[in-house]
């Protein structure tokens, strides 16, 4: 087993476990704009991929990505199947060659595609995407730009979540079930951004602890990529 | 004969609109799937594909589908089968009458039943 492989199954072993301890809380954030249904799908949905990949013979990064993605696809009986398992099959083939930096955005850029194609959202439409883009756009930026080392750079990308998290609660859902509530949706946390959040944030664990620990974690507040405030969880 | 299938949420609602249709399309095959897999409300894009491939007679489905996962689980479904197969944009309950009577005709193809499906985005009711 690669080490690049070994650390992408026990990344989904990670989220498996992080939105099974999350189940009751994504819930009750669905509960309240939409059919409460987010929690169990995907704590669901993640133990079946985390057991599917740990029975993989060879398991390269792209083989346990897609598998993981399948996985989702069919156990997940909703939207998260197609956006969440859908685009990690999608994406998969870009870790081919194993995951390196250019790799690894190569990767965070097409799964980004597959989501806003296939949920048709844009930032500010109160979803995952809120979450994922200003996140994928600093890991990018902070990868190709400011030649920062991928796991510092992932760290820069999970900060850029969560203040993604933090925007979809003030503002009005325009896409999924919760646009059918209307203003009524303002002032909740959107779910999926939410749940987008957990992932990376385990992502970041398991790279931070299999790949090259930068020396120092970047400070956000000071830098220049994620410019002032906090990032607060939940 | 141009298949259908009607994806809902729930199964139940899913066989209901079928069962409707089903009267006036005479000979139409049409499958109905909905429900999580689990024996809540969802879509699953496997069960959609299987569906599709039921509803199949050679002449290729039209899809007709109720909320937001099922638009995505039945794109899924049909990216990953080999039936020629869309996704009317239609109300589903109107469309899959429109498109049973259109199959009915020998002429029928995926497009004109399609077509027929969405026209009944403009049917008014009062």
């Amino acid at each position: 087993m690669s080490d690049d492989g070994e650390a992408v199954v026990a990344a989904v072993a990670a989220v498996a476990d992080r939105l099974e301890t999350e189940r009751s809380h994504l819930t009750d954030l669905d509960s309240a704009i939409g059919d409460a249904d987010h929690g169990g799908n995907m704590a669901r949905g993640w133990a079946a991929a985390a057991e599917a990949v740990a029975e993989l013979d060879e398991p390269e990064p792209m083989a346990v990505v897609k598998t993981a993605g399948k996985t989702l696809l069919s156990e997940v009986g909703g939207a998260s199947g197609p956006l969440y398992g859908g685009s990690l099959v999608f994406a998969s083939p870009e870790l081919e060659d194993g995951i390196t930096a250019e790799t690894a955005v190569a990767f965070a850029e097409t799964y980004l595609e597959k989501v806003q194609d296939r949920g048709d959202a844009r930032v500010g439409d109160k979803t995952m995407v809120d979450a994922l883009v200003p996140a994928v756009h600093t890991f990018k930026k902070s990868v190709e730009v400011d030649d920062m080392e991928p796991v510092a750079a992932l760290s820069k990308a999970v900060a850029a979540a969560g203040r993604g998290v933090d925007f979809t609660v003030p503002i009005r859902a325009s896409k999924g079930r919760a646009s059918y509530l209307g203003w009524r949706s303002v002032g909740h946390q959107d779910p999926g951004a939410t749940s987008t959040l957990y992932i990376m944030e385990e992502l970041l664990d398991v790279a931070t602890e299999y790949g090259e620990a930068p020396e120092e974690l970047p400070d956000h507040a000071e830098s220049p990529t994620i410019p002032d405030g906090e990032v607060t969880e939940d | 004969m141009v298949g259908l299938v009607v994806v809902s949420h729930s199964q139940t609602a899913a066989d209901g609109i079928a069962a409707v249709a089903g009267e006036m399309g005479g000979e139409t095959r049409i499958e109905s799937v909905g429900g999580d897999g689990q024996g809540g409300f969802g879509t699953v894009a496997d069960d959609i594909e299987a569906a599709i491939e039921a509803a199949d007679g050679g002449d290729g489905v039209v899809v007709l589908v109720d909320l937001g996962s099922a638009v995505m689980n039945a794109e899924v479904a049909i990216e990953s089968s080999e039936v020629d197969a869309v996704i009317a944009d239609a109300p589903v309950l109107e469309g899959t009458v429109n498109a049973a009577v259109t199959a009915t005709s020998p002429k029928a193809t995926v497009e004109s039943v399609r077509e027929q499906a969405e026209a009944a985005r403009g049917v008014e009711k009062l």
